[in-house]
């Protein structure tokens, strides 16, 4: 089965990614393929690396980063939801004049269009949300 | 590719989240995809379509002028559910009046909302291909 | 085509269980995850709700929040997040009822 997974809720807020992080895992470990994890709204905080979140709990951020390290998962971050967020890798500090960049390993900021594809191209979308 | 039947479901009222609009936006953007879409307001997410919204007085962009260019973006099946609209207080006279222009009837316009009841809508996500939730 | 209806709010604050179920047509399953997995508390009102229901709950939503087998309800079916992938792949699509 081929799945995208979108999430549309940041880190620790809710427990969105937390479920749509375990699915995705549940998946992989069955041999399904992930064709694209894509962050929308607020979803977009799962791709910052400056969190610091404490040694006691899990590393949300870094999770879905080691995930897509090691699957070679794409984790996509919407740009109009991140451009309002302040999420921001080298081309949108360039393209903005930003004097700063804070996205993390594994994550890449694109268009809304590669939602619409992964519905396209998969089998299946499931949506975690509030 | 075949075409694959899209449906989005808006659920929320505007302006007290962001879900409203950024959902009109993946509309937009997925009308260049040419697939078979369809938008359902169920819930508070009729209150979306609302005439008269004027958001001077709390400083936020009134998005829903874009609910009219729908027509032109070939968003044509757009479907309000009964039981949420009377259960507000609501009936079509409140919401925009949303058209499309049909090519093949020398552009006649046509009405682009359809107002179902639940039952019939739950029949119209049956023969879906891919649900969108914000 | 059958859907997988996945509702992930406690039905004490929002509809959102009451309106999957309202939805659900014959070969459709419920999936509860999240707060949703209150629903099947004995005693409580929500439980109603899913009578008759083809209702499966999350294992792990389900210990997280402490409430054992016998605080469930009869005839729900739980299962992993495993089980959840499984179920996405046996409908044929998933709705998400936020």
């Amino acid at each position: 089965m081929k799945l995208t997974v979108q999430v549309n809720e940041g880190p620790y807020q809710h427990q969105a990614s937390d479920s749509a992080y375990h699915f995705t895992k549940a998946a992989l470990e069955k041999g399904h393929e992930i064709f694209r994890v894509f962050f929308y709204h607020d979803g977009v905080n799962n791709g910052t690396r400056l969190t610091t979140p404490p040694q006691d709990d899990r590393n949300v951020v870094a999770r879905w980063s080691e995930l897509a390290e090691k699957n070679d998962l794409d984790l996509v971050i919407c740009v109009a939801a991140a451009q309002r967020r302040g999420i921001v890798d080298e081309g949108e500090a360039e393209r903005n004049g930003k004097d700063a960049t804070n996205i993390a390993p594994g994550f890449r900021i694109s268009g809304l269009g590669q939602l619409i594809e992964g519905g396209i191209q998969s089998d299946r979308l499931v949506v975690f949300g509030d | 590719m075949a075409t694959k039947k899209f449906m989005y479901v808006n659920r929320r009222a505007p302006y007290g989240t962001i879900y409203a609009w950024e959902a009109l936006e993946v509309v937009l953007i997925g009308a260049a995809f040419e697939q078979d879409v369809s938008m359902a307001f169920v819930d508070d997410g009729v209150f979306q379509l609302m005439k008269g919204q004027d958001t001077a007085g709390i400083d936020m962009k009134n998005f829903s002028p874009t609910y009219s260019a729908l027509g032109d973006y070939e968003v044509t099946k757009i479907y309000v559910e009964k039981e949420s609209l009377e259960e507000r207080g609501l009936t079509l006279d409140d919401l925009q009046h949303l058209v499309w222009e049909d090519e093949d009837e020398d552009w006649a316009e046509k009405d682009s909302i359809r107002l179902v009841s639940r039952a019939e809508l739950a029949e119209v996500f049956a023969g879906q291909d891919v649900m969108f939730n914000f | 085509m059958s859907i997988l209806h996945i509702v992930n709010k406690s039905p004490y604050e929002r509809n959102s269980v009451a309106l999957a179920v309202d939805y659900m047509r014959d070969g459709d399953t419920l999936l509860l995850i999240e707060d949703a997995v209150y629903t099947v508390m004995q005693g409580g009102k929500a439980a109603s709700i899913i009578d008759g229901q083809k209702a499966i709950v999350l294992g792990p939503d389900l210990a997280a929040r402490g409430i054992a087998k016998e605080k469930m309800i009869d005839g729900v079916e739980v299962v992993d997040y495993a089980g959840f992938v499984d179920l996405v792949e046996a409908s044929d699509k998933t709705q998400s009822w936020l």
